[in-house]
C-alpha cells in the first residue's frame, strides 16, 4: 500500500509539472498525435504513386501499419522514456533511483509517464478499427482473439526492444542514438509488408530479431492470405511467444546491466 | 575616461572586417571541436542513420518497382537510392533534428551572458553550427553513402556544374536550418518552455523537408506551395533534388536560388526576433 502512494506521488509530481507549463504540454500533445498520422500519412502518400505495395493493396497496407502502431504507441507510452537512461546513467541521477525502496525500472517509467503520448494511442486504435473495415476479413473465433492479442504482444515486443536498448547504456554509456535503430527502426520496418525488404536485411530484422512477427504475420493470418516468402499459415499466431521471448532476455539484461552499474561519481 | 557602454559595436574599431573574420572563423572552429569529442555517439549515430538508410531504401524501390513505368515522380530506381542515402547523410548535416541549446540556455537564464559578448547573438549560433555541420559533413555524411554505394546501385550525377551546386545548396540547407531552429528556440522567451514548438519542428522537419518520402510524390500544388510558402523542402528535398537532377538546369539553378532568399529571410527574421527578445528578457535570480 505505502509502495503505491509511493508511485502516486511521482506520478502526481509530474502532473504538477506539466500543469506549470500548460500551453507547450498542449502544443506536445497535440504534435504527439502528429507522430502517429504521419506513418499513416506516409503510407497513404506512397500509395498514389504505386497501386501496389510488393503485391499488397491500400487497405492491407493500412492494417499493417495500424497493428505496428498500436503496438508501438502502447509500448512507447509505457516505457518509452526509458531511452532517458542514458542521461540518468550519465548524470548520476540513477544513483537517487536506486537508493529509494521501490523498483528500479517502475520508477523510472512512472517517473516520467509520457501522458502527452496517451491520445497518440488512441489514434492507432482507430486507425487499425476503420482499416479491419475496409478490410474484407472472414471473422473466426481465432481471428477475434488474434486482433485483441496482436497489439498487446506487439507492445510487450516493442517494451523489451525499448528496455534492451537502454539498457546499453549500462555498458555503453554513449551508445546515443543507436538504440534508436532498433526501437523507431523497428517501428518502421513492420509498417510495411516483410516483402518490401529484401537480402540479408530481411532475414535479420524480421525473423533474426522477430519484428515480422509484430505485424506483417498476423496481418496475413487475419486477411487469410498465403504468405509470399513461404512462413506456414500458424506464424501468424506466434506473436505472443515472440513476445515473451524477447521480454524474457530483455529482463535478463536488465537484471544484469543494474548489477553492472557502477555509479560515475562526481 | 570615456562614456560607458555595455554594447561593444564591433571587436576592433582599426580592422574590423578582418577582425570579424577571425571570430566568426574561431567561433566556427571551436563548434567543430566540441563535436569531435563526441567520438563513440559519432558511430552510434552512423549507426543508425545506416539502418534507416535500408528501411527507406527498400520501401522506395518497392514503389519504383510498383509506380507505372517504375517512375513514380518521375524518379527512376537509381535516383530515389541516391535520394535516401545521401539523405541520411545530409539529414546530420543540416541538423534536421534535436538542437534546444538556445531554449535551454533562455530557460536557465545562461542566455544573458550571450547577450554580454561582443558578437551579435544570430552570429555567435550560426559560425558554430557551421562548424558543426563541417563535422557532420566529414563523419556523418560519408559513412551512409558509402554504403549506398556498396549494397545499392545509385545515381551519380552526369552534369559537370551539379555537385559544386549541390555544395552550395548543402551550404544554404545549413544556414536555413540554423535559421528555423533559432526562430523555433527562440519561442523559450516567450513561452519559458519550448518543448512543444521543438516537437512540432521534429515533426514537420522531417515530413515537410522530403525526409519521409520525397516532395514530389504530393500533389502538385501542394509541393509547388511547400516549395515557395515554407523553408522546408530548402532545408533537404532541394539539395537531394539539385544533386540527382531530377529537373532541368534551369529549374535546378532556381531552386537553389529560391533557397537562398530563404536563407536570408530566415536570417533577417531571427535578428528581428532577437531584438524583440532582447526587450523582452527578464534575468531571474540574483
Amino acid at each position: 500500500m505505502a509502495e503505491l502512494r509511493a508511485y502516486a506521488a511521482l506520478l502526481g509530481g509530474q502532473w504538477r509539472s506539466l500543469m506549470s507549463y500548460r500551453a507547450s504540454f498542449l502544443v506536445e500533445m497535440i504534435t504527439n498525435i502528429g507522430g502517429t498520422a504521419l506513418d499513416l500519412l506516409a503510407v497513404l502518400v506512397i500509395f498514389r504513386t504505386t497501386r501496389t505495395l510488393a503485391g499488397f493493396t491500400l487497405p492491407e497496407a493500412v492494417l499493417m501499419v495500424s497493428l505496428s502502431s498500436c503496438a508501438f504507441n502502447l509500448a512507447d507510452f509505457l516505457v518509452g522514456n526509458i531511452d532517458r537512461l542514458k542521461t540518468y546513467v550519465r548524470t548520476g541521477m540513477l544513483d537517487a533511483v536506486l537508493v529509494r525502496p521501490l523498483g528500479t525500472l517502475a520508477q523510472l517509467v512512472v517517473m516520467d509517464l509520457p501522458l502527452r503520448k496517451a491520445l497518440r494511442l488512441a489514434l492507432a486504435v482507430g486507425v487499425l478499427v476503420v482499416a479491419l473495415r475496409f478490410n474484407d476479413i472472414d471473422w473466426t473465433p481465432a481471428r477475434v482473439v488474434l486482433v485483441a492479442v496482436v497489439p498487446v504482444a506487439g507492445a510487450v515486443f516493442f517494451g523489451s526492444i525499448f528496455v534492451l536498448s537502454a539498457s546499453l547504456a549500462f555498458w555503453w554509456v554513449d551508445s546515443g542514438e543507436l538504440g534508436n535503430a532498433f526501437t523507431y527502426g523497428g517501428r518502421d520496418f513492420t509498417a510495411y509488408p516483410v516483402p518490401v525488404y529484401a537480402g540479408w536485411f530481411r532475414a535479420v530484422f524480421a525473423y533474426g530479431l522477430g519484428f515480422g512477427f509484430v505485424s506483417y504475420q498476423p496481418a496475413l493470418a487475419l486477411l487469410g492470405r498465403a504468405d509470399p516468402l513461404g512462413l506456414p499459415g500458424w506464424t501468424g499466431f506466434v506473436s505472443p511467444l515472440v513476445a515473451l521471448a524477447a521480454a524474457g532476455i530483455a529482463a535478463l539484461a536488465w537484471r544484469s546491466g543494474i548489477r553492472h552499474y557502477r555509479s560515475t561519481g562526481s | 575616461m570615456d562614456r560607458l557602454d555595455a554594447r561593444v559595436p564591433r571587436i576592433s574599431p582599426h580592422r574590423p572586417f578582418r577582425d570579424s573574420l577571425a571570430t566568426f572563423a574561431a567561433l566556427s572552429w571551436s563548434g567543430f571541436q566540441r563535436y569531435i569529442t563526441y567520438r563513440q555517439a559519432t558511430i552510434a549515430g552512423s549507426f543508425t542513420n545506416i539502418v534507416f538508410g535500408f528501411l527507406r531504401c527498400y520501401v522506395l524501390l518497392a514503389v519504383a518497382a510498383g509506380a507505372v513505368g517504375g517512375r513514380p515522380a518521375g524518379y527512376d530506381a537509381a535516383q530515389l537510392t541516391t535520394f535516401v542515402w545521401v539523405g541520411q547523410g545530409l539529414l546530420t548535416v543540416v541538423a534536421l533534428w534535436g538542437w534546444t541549446e538556445l531554449a535551454d540556455r533562455i530557460r536557465s537564464g545562461e542566455v544573458t551572458a550571450d547577450l554580454l559578448r561582443p558578437v551579435h547573438p544570430v552570429i555567435s549560433y550560426l559560425a558554430p553550427d557551421l562548424g558543426r555541420a563541417l563535422h557532420a559533413l566529414l563523419f556523418r555524411f560519408v559513412p551512409p553513402v558509402v554504403v549506398g554505394l556498396i549494397f545499392f546501385d545509385p545515381y551519380l550525377p552526369g552534369r559537370w556544374f551539379t555537385v559544386p551546386l549541390f555544395a552550395l545548396s548543402v551550404l544554404l540547407a545549413v544556414v536555413g536550418s540554423m535559421g528555423v531552429r533559432f526562430l523555433v528556440n527562440a519561442t523559450a522567451y516567450w513561452l519559458h518552455d519550448a518543448r512543444g514548438p521543438i516537437i512540432l519542428w521534429t515533426l514537420s522537419a522531417g515530413l515537410l523537408a522530403g525526409l519521409y518520402f520525397p516532395l514530389r510524390f504530393l500533389p502538385d500544388w501542394l509541393a509547388v506551395t511547400l516549395w515557395v510558402a515554407t523553408p522546408f523542402p530548402g532545408l533537404l528535398q532541394t539539395p537531394l533534388d539539385v544533386l540527382i537532377e531530377r529537373d532541368s538546369t534551369i529549374v535546378q539553378v532556381a531552386l537553389v536560388v529560391l533557397q537562398a532568399c530563404w536563407a536570408a529571410v530566415l536570417l533577417a527574421l531571427c535578428a528581428l526576433v532577437q531584438r524583440r527578445a532582447e526587450r523582452r528578457l527578464v534575468a531571474q535570480g540574483g
